[in-house]
């Protein structure tokens, strides 16, 4: 299994973002963006995930399956948590195991197991929108988990949370790491993984005067 | 795609789900009518199935323009643009579970004010099965302005100027069918058939036109 | 491990560059040709006689009729220009449908105003809802909304791939409105009233119907091209400024 991405290049309205990024990941292997804010970071993992265009360059998945594009072999979290504060904990991630289905190579864990995994096994009976801003991001979290996909991409995962839970996504991501798995992340915090490769997002902001011309 | 049935179902059901928002619209929009034409029965029985059908078509839209934005409010729009389901199907679905929480409803509710719009038991069952035919038309065309309302920060009013156009000739043939059911010499079945048909056409072109949208709408 | 991100030159909105300077050299000539094709198609329109039963508004034809067709005409070239956004993604395409918006509002007001204008002398009454007019007007509407959804809208290549997607659901539609609002119209019209139709046009109007027509459809391109050129140039202030915010942003 192998994510590469070549010389990719991305706008925000009329604005260039970044261009020719590449990147090439294996099995086990980590990237994670740094910089600041409006460097791009977000973009760059949405291009990933195939949620936006590039405007140049490409993202390639090559797996067991030919047929799969990037994005279908990708976990997606974003700032938000893509769970229904109307429906219970159970319910949200049950209709995501469902709608999502395992890809070829792997099996997602039951929702029971999966909302034990982030330390909140007790109250998934509970509507998503009675939980505390930290408690909602785990189990957005335990999301990722109901569904094998290979490749886990995270916008700022480790926001609004205390430093046990922080711990917690650690011990996860580095499971999914030794199973094999992928991780591409942005963040602003360290994520405390060991052998993470680095990608420093600058941004088009301090470029040279001569390029203005 | 059961599940995602299921928990929009649910979703239209739960508090803050707006299922009776709509008819509850729907019911004031035709009550208010007389107050304006005045409380002749006759004149309200020969334009009784008119406007039942102007006010299911409104409140058809109304609630139409929630129909992705929430999806996008919570990030779960990104998911689903991720799965290849196909994207085309997905909205298909959301259309058939958004049609059965507010669409439905419409319909069986125009049977009441079919009586109190003083119309004939044949003109309220035409109009009620024309809604039943139509209706999901409605939903299928309003699902595009949906789409493209996901970019837009304030979409509501636009998506309706932008999808009543289209919705034109299921307005027709909607109301051109209930009359051909009470008055004799205009046959039923012709514009009943030309509904179904333009229902069945919208089937295709509304989710292949919002999945298009959809796609273009990411930010 | 770091790796660096190499920061190439961005080319310039796509390039359209090539584009200005093709059409500074074609306006002058198609601006020269229409108003020439005005002068004639207008001399012609008022030294032909007038029609024995409409009197002298039968040259109100001679506006109306090429602003209609150019209504329908304007909403194919943007329909055209609507694949090519989707299809290619090219940016001109995403400024020619962009450009050609308000003109075929205004092409399809002028057809309705005059219609109107028209009509009060021949019905008596300054509108009805004929099938003609009335298809009209729903694409005047369409067009109008189509407006508000350009301007709803702040990053341009997202409105322009968001109203290419409406503009061609409209397109398919079209033909479905207008077959509607015909059945519509023979259902609730009674016979009496005199349809648009009319007797078949004799060759003394056909002919400056003819130029006008030309001398339209010449107006609209040398409009759309200029909306276009001013549409890129608009962009390019716009973008301008932005790099303006930034470097402020930088000497702060």
């Amino acid at each position: 299994m192998r994510l590469r991405a070549e010389r990719l290049g991305a706008r925000r309205g009329e604005d260039l973002l970044f261009s020719d990024i590449s990147f090439d990941l294996g099995s086990g292997d980590a990237l994670v963006l740094t910089g600041r804010n409006g460097s791009g970071k977000s973009t760059l993992l949405r291009v990933v995930a195939g949620l936006l265009p590039a405007e140049a360059g490409r993202v390639l998945w090559t797996g067991k399956d030919e047929t799969v594009r990037a994005g279908e072999a990708c976990h997606y979290l974003g700032h938000r948590n893509a769970m229904k504060a109307e429906l219970t904990v159970r319910e949200n991630l049950v209709f995501w195991k469902s709608f999502l289905g395992d890809l070829e190579g792997g099996a997602g864990m039951s929702v029971v197991e999966a909302a034990d995994r982030v330390g909140l096994g007790g109250i998934a009976h509970l509507p998503f929108g009675y939980l505390s801003a930290g408690q909602q991001r785990r189990m957005a979290f335990a999301k990722l988990l109901v569904a094998y996909r290979p490749v886990w991409i995270l916008d700022e995962p480790t926001a609004a949370l205390d430093t046990r839970a922080e711990q917690t996504f650690t011990d996860l991501i580095k499971q999914h790491l030794a199973a094999g798995g992928m991780l591409l992340a942005a963040t602003h915090q360290p994520l405390g993984l060991e052998n993470a490769r680095e990608l420093r997002m600058t941004g088009f902001s301090d470029l040279p005067e001569a390029f203005l011309q | 795609m059961m599940a995602l049935l299921l928990r929009d179902l649910k979703l239209s059901v739960r508090a803050g789900g707006g299922a009776l928002i709509g008819v509850l619209f729907f019911m004031t929009v035709v009550a208010v009518i007389p107050f304006g034409v005045g409380p002749d029965l006759n004149l309200l029985s020969r334009i009784g199935p008119a406007i039942v059908w102007i006010g299911a078509l409104l409140s058809a839209l109304l609630g139409l323009d929630r129909l992705f934005q929430t999806e996008r409010e919570d990030g779960s729009l990104d998911l689903i643009l991720m799965q290849e389901h196909p994207l085309v199907l997905t909205v298909l679905v959301k259309c058939l579970a958004h049609w059965l929480a507010n669409g439905l409803p419409l319909v069986i509710a125009s049977p009441l004010l079919g009586l109190f719009m003083n119309m004939s038991e044949t003109a309220i069952g035409a109009v009620a099965l024309t809604l039943l035919v139509g209706s999901p038309a409605l939903t299928f065309i309003g699902a595009v302005g949906a789409a493209v309302a996901v970019a837009l920060p304030r979409g509501g009013l636009l998506v309706s100027i932008l999808v009543l156009p289209l919705a034109v000739p299921v307005l027709i043939f909607g109301v051109s069918a209930s009359y051909a059911a009470v008055e004799d010499p205009a046959p039923f079945m012709p514009p009943f058939l030309m509904l179904s048909a333009i229902t069945m056409f919208f089937a295709v072109l509304g989710p292949v036109g919002a999945a298009l949208a959809l796609r273009n709408a990411g930010d | 491990m770091t790796e660096s991100l190499a920061i190439t030159k961005f080319s310039d909105l796509a390039n359209p560059t090539r584009f200005l300077a093709l059409v500074a050299r074609l306006l002058p000539w198609m601006a020269c040709l229409t108003a020439g094709l005005f002068a004639v198609g207008l001399y012609l329109s008022f030294t032909t006689e007038g029609d024995y039963q409409q009197g002298e508004t039968v040259r109100i034809m001679y506006v109306h009729v090429p602003a209609a067709w150019l209504s329908m005409m304007c909403y194919s070239v943007m329909a055209l220009s609507a694949i090519g956004t989707l299809v290619w993604r090219h940016p001109l395409a995403d400024v020619s449908h962009k450009a050609a918006a308000p003109l075929g509002a205004a092409f399809t007001l002028i057809a309705l105003a005059t219609g109107s204008l028209w009509g009060k002398p021949m019905w008596g009454t300054w509108w009805v809802w004929d099938a003609r007019l009335t298809s009209v007007f729903i694409l005047f509407l369409m067009y109008l909304g189509l407006i508000a959804l350009n301007r709803a809208l702040d990053d341009p290549s997202r409105a322009a791939r968001l109203s290419a997607v409406l503009i061609l659901v409209g397109f398919v539609n079209i033909p479905i409105i207008k077959f509607s609002v015909d059945w519509w119209n023979t259902l609730h019209q009674p016979a009496s009233v005199v349809r648009l139709d009319g007797p078949t046009i004799a060759p003394e109007f056909l002919v400056p119907l003819l130029v006008m027509a030309l001398a339209f459809t010449l107006l609209f391109f040398t409009l759309h091209l200029m909306a276009m050129r001013n549409e890129i140039w608009r962009r390019r202030v716009g973008a301008q400024r932005r790099m303006a915010a930034r470097m402020a942003g930088r000497e702060a």
